[in-house]
């Protein structure tokens, strides 16, 4: 087990080398200069573009830009926003609980609909129930997110008035963050009606963001149940005369989640890639809006610590998968 | 004693629920999160309309929906026959805010002033460099060239500041009036130097304005209640709200829902649905911008003014207006400034379209080719770089004028199109800084913009001679007569091709008084009123 730890967290280290390059590069290749980005149509006189190179280390060999970018990440410093002047840390630390807090609820949805969904499909294979649910789930899985949040908005809030159109929560209520997650501070202050605005602010993005997990996870679930429903244990549970809720929840269940565990933990990058267009359009404050805005500003600093920071979560995401997998999974223990 | 408490409970309960039925709350659905709430460092419109317009004040204003001078923090000021001395008296009694993070000893005087701008260039400043943020540019002070005109400020007593300038500089005091001259708390900034605290000053932010601060939740809410001692008087409503919204279409369906009183920015595919909407109402508001194309005036035979009138008259200048702008529209150009700006020459009449009249005058001129540049960018002024430029040259083609299309990225793309060599017809625009006439006509058509941000490279001396006279000159009178007959030379040399100002909507709801379109492109609140 611990070897099987080790070799995984050693294959981090050329993947987090190169997380850096790609995130120090991609910036880069944006088209557009940041310090005439910064000075607008009023331009910049050469010396004073030649100053603000040097202010900001633009001068340097790139080679030279990046071993200083890598040192500084190394000793914890991720720099400071060229636009709000603050560490980018300090910002991502405020916005990370309330994508978390989403990611959490679209996954909740997802799962929660996703896996009966598929193991109902599996059980009832081949019905008009499996046909549609198959289908339903491969609309899911293409929908652009964008039009898909602005129509559920304009339906829901627009004209039904059943939802907030977007924010976190009701103006009303104006809670210090203590956890950063909305749900959990509205039950520490003890407000109750503040808890029934962040989760009604909750719906619509968490529904947008978890439409895509929830066509994998569903298909995912149907063909890994279909496969254990084929297994000789499940024939002979089934010859032993079992229920067939015990056959399918105990027997086939337990051995067809193995793939679907994995398939969550690799859902994380899509969510958060999700994140990015869902915050967007529900003026949800977390760090998918606070990418996208730092590009549009030509923030070098925060796009490309920020593209480490998400890179590095999502490889701990991996990891605890990977350990999870070993732990539900002996035989990967034994390899 | 059980009944006792239980209408105690009652009681205290009416009252809360009371006090929340009275407090006035406006919520603005703004656009974007401010960078930060220093005036001073900050350029966006977001910016400024988070911190200068909300918490600050300045020597001058800019009167509410238009573009002209009134007073401020200064209630009247002298000019020097020169032109070189500004002497400013201030208001007396002005408080500056008072919040749980800060609590002034004495009145707003000459220190905060000389303060607020020495901060903004002298290097000796603690407050000008790293000690306070990194990475510091003062972008709005240098690109005013402030640093230029500015000799020196100087208090003359507690309530009187003079300036110094270097040459007369008429636009100077809509300078001041500009958001990065907002006036800033010194008793504050020691303050914070002193408990080491120096970077709170751009988060927690402390001014003379209608609102105080209160809280901002990272790019989600900000929160602002009535400054109580404001000099002109405690604002109507009690609480200010941004309600941090992006998305041009959920901005529209919150303030639709009622879940914010104003929006800016709609997209121009809504603007149907909300003039459908009987309980919003849309206001619209010629910008403070110019859509142009710059022809280069150096190079033969475009150096000719005939030449010149002949390529505007053979675009059918209506059509483009329409399939560019569509349902949000655009005022056609009469004049390189807005319809709004004070000195715009209402009797200066543009080419009409005249494609049979062109023909013959390019032919004669032997022009059978030019460039016609297209950026890749949205800009206010032009939404459509790329499509304009397919308009345009099919318009040419009928006049047997074959165009051939270069685009660059922005940046580069005006760096090229800067350049005093570059052929052709050059797309580009324009939105205002401070509402003076200099700041168009100076900025991008002086003899000394060649090179930077004249892109006609072109240089008329009776037209220069009149835009730097008026510069120099302090009566606003006089300096109207100037810019109007420097439009008359400008129309009549046609450096340019005059596209459009396009126009800037915000949505209300209809229980909102008071809010005004404001050419310069902010959002005020001051004045504003909201009946339950």
């Amino acid at each position: 087990m611990l070897r099987y730890l080790l070799s995984k967290i050693a294959l981090l280290i050329p993947t987090l080398v190169g997380i850096t390059i790609c995130a120090f590069a991609f910036v880069r290749l944006l088209p557009g200069d940041p310090i005439l980005a910064m000075a607008g149509e009023h331009g910049v006189t050469p010396a004073r573009y030649e100053e603000l190179k040097q202010q900001f280390g633009y001068n340097l060999p790139i080679w030279e830009q990046y071993a200083r970018y890598v040192g500084e990440v190394a000793t914890g410093d991720f720099g400071v926003s060229i636009s709000s002047k603050r560490p980018v840390l300090e910002e991502f630390k405020t916005l990370f609980p309330a994508t978390l807090e989403l990611s959490f609820f679209a996954m909740i949805f997802a799962m929660v609909l996703g896996i009966p969904a598929g193991i109902f499909a599996a059980v009832k294979r081949g019905s008009w129930f499996d046909q549609s649910l198959m289908g339903t789930a491969l609309v899911g899985y293409s929908m652009p997110i964008f039009w898909w949040g602005l129509l559920l908005i304009i339906f829901f809030s627009g004209y039904l008035g059943w939802t907030p159109v977007s924010g976190r929560i009701g103006l009303q209520f104006f809670l210090k963050p203590i956890t950063g997650f909305m749900t959990i501070d509205s039950i520490l202050y003890g407000k109750w009606d503040a808890l029934r605005s962040a989760l009604s602010h909750l719906i619509l993005p968490a529904i947008v963001l978890g439409t895509i997990p929830l066509a994998v996870i569903a298909r995912q679930t149907r063909s890994a149940m279909l496969e254990v429903l084929g297994e000789d244990y499940v024939r002979t549970a089934r010859a032993k005369g079992l229920s067939v809720a015990r056959v399918i929840g105990v027997h086939a269940l337990r051995n067809a989640l193995i793939p679907v565990v994995t398939t969550i933990g690799l859902q994380v990058g899509t969510l958060l890639a999700g994140a990015i267009l869902t915050e967007t359009i529900f003026a949800w404050p977390g760090i998918g809006k606070w990418m996208v805005d730092s590009i549009f500003k030509r923030d070098y600093v925060v796009v490309q610590s920020g593209l480490l920071l998400i890179a590095l979560i999502v490889m701990a995401v991996n990891l605890i998968v990977d350990m999870l997998y070993a732990v539900i999974n002996p035989r990967i223990r034994a390899a | 004693m059980k009944k006792t408490m239980t209408f105690a409970a009652a009681l205290l309960a009416a009252s809360v629920l009371g006090g929340m039925a009275n407090a006035k709350t406006l919520v603005y659905c703004s656009e974007a999160s401010p960078a930060n709430f220093d005036p001073g460092t900050t350029t966006g419109g977001n910016d400024f309309d988070a911190s200068s317009r909300t918490v600050y004040s300045r020597l001058v204003e800019f009167k509410h929906g238009g573009t002209e001078i009134e007073p401020g923090l200064a209630d009247k000021w002298e000019i020097s026959d020169d032109g070189l001395v500004y002497t400013f008296h201030l208001h007396p009694g002005v408080k500056f805010q008072t919040t749980d993070y800060f609590k002034p000893t004495r009145d707003l005087n000459a220190d905060d002033v000389v303060f607020s701008f020495d901060r903004q260039f002298n290097k000796q400043n603690p407050w000008n460099g790293a000690k306070y943020l990194p990475n510091l540019t003062w972008d709005y002070y240098t690109g005013m060239d402030m640093p230029k005109y500015v000799a020196k400020w100087e208090k003359v007593d507690d309530l009187t500041v003079k300036l110094t300038l270097t040459e007369p500089n008429a636009p100077m005091l809509a300078n001041l009036g500009m958001d990065f001259a907002s006036i800033v708390s010194k008793e504050y900034a020691d303050q914070l130097e002193k408990s080491g605290k120096m970077a709170d000053f751009s988060t927690k932010p402390i001014g003379t304005g209608p609102f105080q601060f209160v809280d901002y939740q990272l790019d989600s809410v900000i929160r602002y209640a009535a400054n109580p001692d404001y000099f002109k008087g405690k604002e109507k409503i009690d609480d200010l709200v941004f309600a941090i919204t992006p998305d041009a279409t959920a901005r529209i369906q919150k303030v639709l829902a009622g879940e914010c009183d104003i929006a800016p920015y709609p997209n121009p595919a809504d603007i149907a649905t909300i003039k459908a909407n009987k309980d919003v109402t849309l206001l619209d508001q010629a910008g403070l911008n110019i859509g142009y194309m710059s022809y280069n005036t150096t190079i033969p035979p475009l150096d000719k003014p005939e030449v010149r009138h002949a390529l505007n008259q053979a675009i059918d200048r209506e059509a483009l207006i329409k399939s560019l702008f569509q349902d949000a529209g655009a005022t056609p150009a009469q004049n390189l400034i807005p319809p709004t700006m004070w000195s715009w020459n209402k009797d200066v009449k543009t080419d009409t379209y005249n494609p049979e009249a062109a023909k013959k005058v390019l032919a004669d001129a032997g022009l059978k080719e030019i460039q016609l540049w297209a950026a890749d960018r949205v800009r206010p002024y032009n939404p459509n770089f790329q499509r304009a430029a397919e308009l345009i040259q099919a318009d040419w083609a009928k006049v047997s004028v074959k165009a051939e299309i270069v685009s660059y990225e922005w940046t580069k793309y005006r760096e090229e199109g800067k350049k005093k060599e570059r052929p052709g017809a050059f797309q580009i625009g324009w939105t205002g800084d401070n509402g003076d006439p200099d700041n168009f006509f100076a900025t991008l058509f002086a003899c000394s913009a060649i090179g930077v941000s004249n892109y006609s490279s072109w240089c008329d001396k009776d037209f220069e001679d009149l835009i730097q006279k008026a510069k120099k000159t302090s009566d606003q009178g006089e300096r109207t007569k100037l810019y109007e007959q420097a439009q008359v030379i400008f129309a009549k040399q046609a450096p340019a091709f005059l596209l459009a100002h396009s126009q800037v909507y915000a949505v209300v709801r209809n229980n909102v008084s008071g809010f005004k379109m404001d050419p310069l492109g902010i959002h005020r609140f001051d004045g504003v009123d909201k009946a339950e």
